[in-house]
């Protein structure tokens, strides 16, 4: 029912969005949730395997019927080609971190050791400080966060989630033709 | 109809695509559809032979720096006729207008800057109501865009959310599939605006022309064919219902599916409600029609969605209007809900029977399914359900009653003007007062009847939709019935009919006031008239007369014929001498009271069932029982 408490049952929800690569495709994607009231939680663009075709991962807060509402109102959008949703039991869904941590020489190896725990990469060392690189589920980083937080982050660089579907199927294998 | 059931749902529906010519969805070309072979032409020669090659006769707009080099060729075709308005803003309703009673493409031109942002309302307006447009502006040249040009704007972006597309062209190459696109898109699935804004560079351009171009649209497939699993239950809801009703809306006038209904209608023998978009969908003088529901709707078409156990949606979209407090709008019905735009089903209310599809090809389809079932297992009786509305369409008919200062009774004057020109003439009103009692009071027989600005509710629509309509449909009377308040919105257009014998006829309804809003603060506000008063027949105080504007001599001035009638005895022979005048513009200033209000109503944010019928008093649900 379109009176069910939208609040209640929302949930974060990732779309892979398949769209033509033309000039302010991104501006449509993005203003039609500004427009619509939909919240957005993260969006991640770049190029497919198709020339001319991009995508877009986006992941949105929503129960069922606004998520259908969402992915309506995205089709109706004319260089959006195909729409698929990624739920988490049948996709990879990673999200890539870059954050720089305070180290000195007392918290060096604690942080050394944290940042290997959570199998995570030195990419930049100075006398005070050290940055990481990581990459997995947004579960696994927010908890790496956690235990760097701690010894004090200076910066903290996030990308949006990027998805993909398990098993052999490609979204675009009837998507052109 | 009996012969038609026996023929199968697809050859139906084969049939109705086939008859819905020129602005089928699955046409993938708009116009006549010749081939040009390759041809050097500058960017805006490409345009205007586009147009042409598209079928456009009609173009409103006004030309400026950044669009000049398109104006040029512009003069030499001829098979364009171009309108010079007034304002863009005009150019555009008229725009509008034109592409509401002839369900082609309207067209309008404007320049960069603010003549693109000047066609904001109308693309807004379009875009609610889904008229079918296609906006071309100038660009600054490809090489200063962005960088604060002379009459530079971002309309592409300012346009986005208020258009079904839009394009930035700065390749001349591009020009003639853009353009088939943004007509192939504007016409079909659910039609819109399109804007296609050109660069002066793209205009200047050397390049060439062929016909037709290879259209790229591969996000872009309406479904025009409703499912027809779907449609057997949406039947079956129907055979089975006892108290169902036909909610339609503007969708189906769009779809050219209202002969396709009537039939529809009469098998089943249902109530039917059109909304306000839809008034003249199907004929008010049918027994069936209980007229319009929603905020100013008859009690009986507001009670028949109330009480109904099932809707059956055909073009509608469950807007705030007809709904009213959405939790406890036709709180024990089911719903069938066809649309063209998927996006539209379970939107505001659920559907338990949605289908996507074109009206034209679902509506024969859900007859013969309907026939069908009634074959094998006969139909519900509607005798008790018929007996209730009857009893309230009796009851509690739209009326009105002689203002008490003895002044002129709005409604009369639009009953008359309707008694006087009659179902084929067309009607356009603006927003507000006059809008409500123009849809109540006027009798609509045929679609493309009546415009309006309904979703948008921009005031100042009429005069420009009336000029665009009466372009589209000259060999019919028009008449704008507007607002003192919306006619000063747009009234410049007066100039561009005079001048181009666009012999319109407006009707203002001169109550001297914002009539809505005043309407809203005699009923919330405890009558404190906080900046309603327009003195354009009275002042605010009431009696002393001063006209400001003096609309006689304002269209005397415009070159069109004044008159004006403050006394209800006048009113017959006014409208006659109006109604005598072809060969320009007739502008009549009603003067009327300003107390009257619009009736019935559904006061905003409350249920449905509270409607009144008159202020403050409620309709007895019960008392037939």
């Amino acid at each position: 029912m379109a009176t069910t408490d939208i609040a209640s049952a929302a949930q974060p929800r990732t779309l892979s969005v398949l769209v033509e690569d033309v000039p302010g495709v991104l501006t449509k994607v993005s203003g039609l949730f500004a427009r619509r009231a939909f919240n957005i939680h993260s969006l991640a663009v770049g190029p497919s395997e198709l020339p001319g075709l991009s995508r877009i991962t986006i992941v949105v807060h929503a129960d069922s019927v606004l998520l259908e509402q969402i992915t309506k109102q995205l089709n109706k959008l004319i260089n959006v080609i195909k729409i698929i949703e990624l739920a988490p039991e049948n996709s990879v869904q990673r999200e890539h971190l870059l954050i720089k941590v305070k180290a000195d020489s007392p918290t060096r190896l604690q942080v050394t050791q944290a940042v290997e725990l959570f199998r995570a990469k030195i990419v930049d060392v100075s006398v005070d400080s050290l940055t990481v690189e990581a990459t997995g589920a947004p579960d696994k980083l927010n908890a790496l966060l956690d235990v760097l937080e701690p010894f004090g982050v200076r910066e903290i660089v996030r990308s949006g989630t990027l998805g993909i579907s398990r098993g052999a199927k490609s979204m675009t294998d009837r998507a052109l033709r | 109809m009996s012969n038609l059931t026996a023929t199968s749902p697809a050859l139906l529906g084969s049939k109705a695509t086939s008859s819905a010519a020129g602005t089928s969805a699955d046409q993938r070309l708009y116009g006549p559809g010749r081939t040009v072979e390759p041809v050097a032409v500058t960017g805006s020669q490409s345009i205007i032979r586009s147009l042409e090659e598209l079928g456009v006769t009609d173009v409103f707009g006004i030309p400026g720096g950044a669009i000049l080099p398109t104006y040029d060729p512009l003069m030499d075709s001829e098979q364009i006729n171009h309108i010079l308005v007034r304002h863009e803003q005009g150019g555009g309703h008229a725009a509008q207008g034109y592409a509401m009673v002839t369900g082609q493409v309207g067209v309008c031109f404007a320049t960069s800057g603010p003549g693109a942002t000047n066609l904001v309302t109308p693309l807004a307006d379009a875009h609610m109501d889904s008229v079918p447009m296609v906006a071309i502006t100038g660009q600054v040249n490809a090489s200063v865009i962005g960088t604060d040009a002379f009459q530079e704007a971002d309309i592409v972006g300012i346009s986005t959310p208020i258009t079904k597309h839009s394009y930035l062209v700065t390749d001349a190459d591009q020009i003639p599939r853009v353009m088939a696109e943004a007509f192939h898109l504007a016409s079909s699935g659910r039609p819109g605006p399109v804007l296609v804004d050109i660069t002066k560079s793209a205009q200047a351009a050397q390049t060439t022309f062929s016909w037709p171009p290879k259209i790229e649209l591969n996000g872009y497939r309406p479904v025009t064919r409703g499912h027809s699993k779907q449609i057997r239950e949406a039947a079956k809801l129907i055979q089975g219902a006892s108290r169902p009703v036909f909610y339609i809306g503007g969708g189906m006038i769009k779809a050219e599916a209202s002969a396709e209904f009537h039939a529809l209608a009469e098998t089943v023998g249902a109530p039917v409600v059109n909304t306000l978009m839809a008034r003249g969908a199907f004929p008010d003088s049918h027994q069936q029609n209980l007229g319009m529901p929603g905020m100013h709707g008859t009690v009986s078409a507001v009670a028949a969605l109330q009480r109904s156990d099932l809707l059956i949606t055909l073009g509608a979209r469950f807007d705030d209007r007809v709904t009213g407090q959405l939790e406890s709008f036709a709180p024990d019905a089911k719903v069938i809900h066809a649309d063209i735009d998927p996006a539209e089903i379970s939107k505001n209310r659920a559907a338990d029977v949605p289908i996507v599809g074109s009206l034209k090809e679902i509506v024969p389809e859900l007859t013969t399914a309907f026939d069908a079932l009634v074959a094998k297992h006969g139909r519900t009786d509607l005798t008790a359900w018929w007996k209730q509305l009857n009893h309230f369409r009796k009851t509690y008919p739209l009326g009105y009653t002689a203002p008490e200062d003895g002044q002129i009774a709005p409604q009369q004057v639009i009953e008359k003007i309707n008694q006087a020109a009659g179902p084929e003439a067309v009607y356009v009103a603006g927003v507000g007062q006059h809008q409500m009692w123009s849809s109540q009071f006027v009798k609509y027989e045929r679609p493309r009847q009546w415009l309006n600005s309904g979703g948008l509710g921009t005031m100042g629509y009429a005069v420009p939709a009336a000029m665009g309509a009466q372009v589209g449909n000259p060999d019919r009377v028009v008449w704008a019935i507007d607002g003192d308040g919306c006619f000063q919105m747009t009234n410049q257009e007066l100039a561009t009919c005079a001048i181009n014998k666009i012999p319109i006829k407006v009707a203002i309804i001169n109550n001297s006031s914002l009539g809505m809003v005043r309407q809203w603060q005699t009923l919330f506000y405890e009558s404190r008239y906080s900046n309603t008063h327009l003195n354009t027949s009275q002042t605010a105080a009431g009696g002393e007369v001063v006209r400001i504007p003096d609309f006689l001599k304002l269209a005397e001035a415009y070159g069109c014929a004044g008159l004006r009638c403050d006394k209800p005895e006048d009113i017959d022979a006014v409208i006659a001498e109006a109604m005598s005048i072809n060969d320009r513009p007739v502008v009549v200033d009603f003067v009327v009271s300003r107390d009257s209000m619009v009736w019935p109503m559904v006061p905003a944010g409350v249920s449905n069932s509270d409607i009144q019928f008159a202020h403050n008093l409620t309709p007895e649900w019960d008392e037939e029982e």
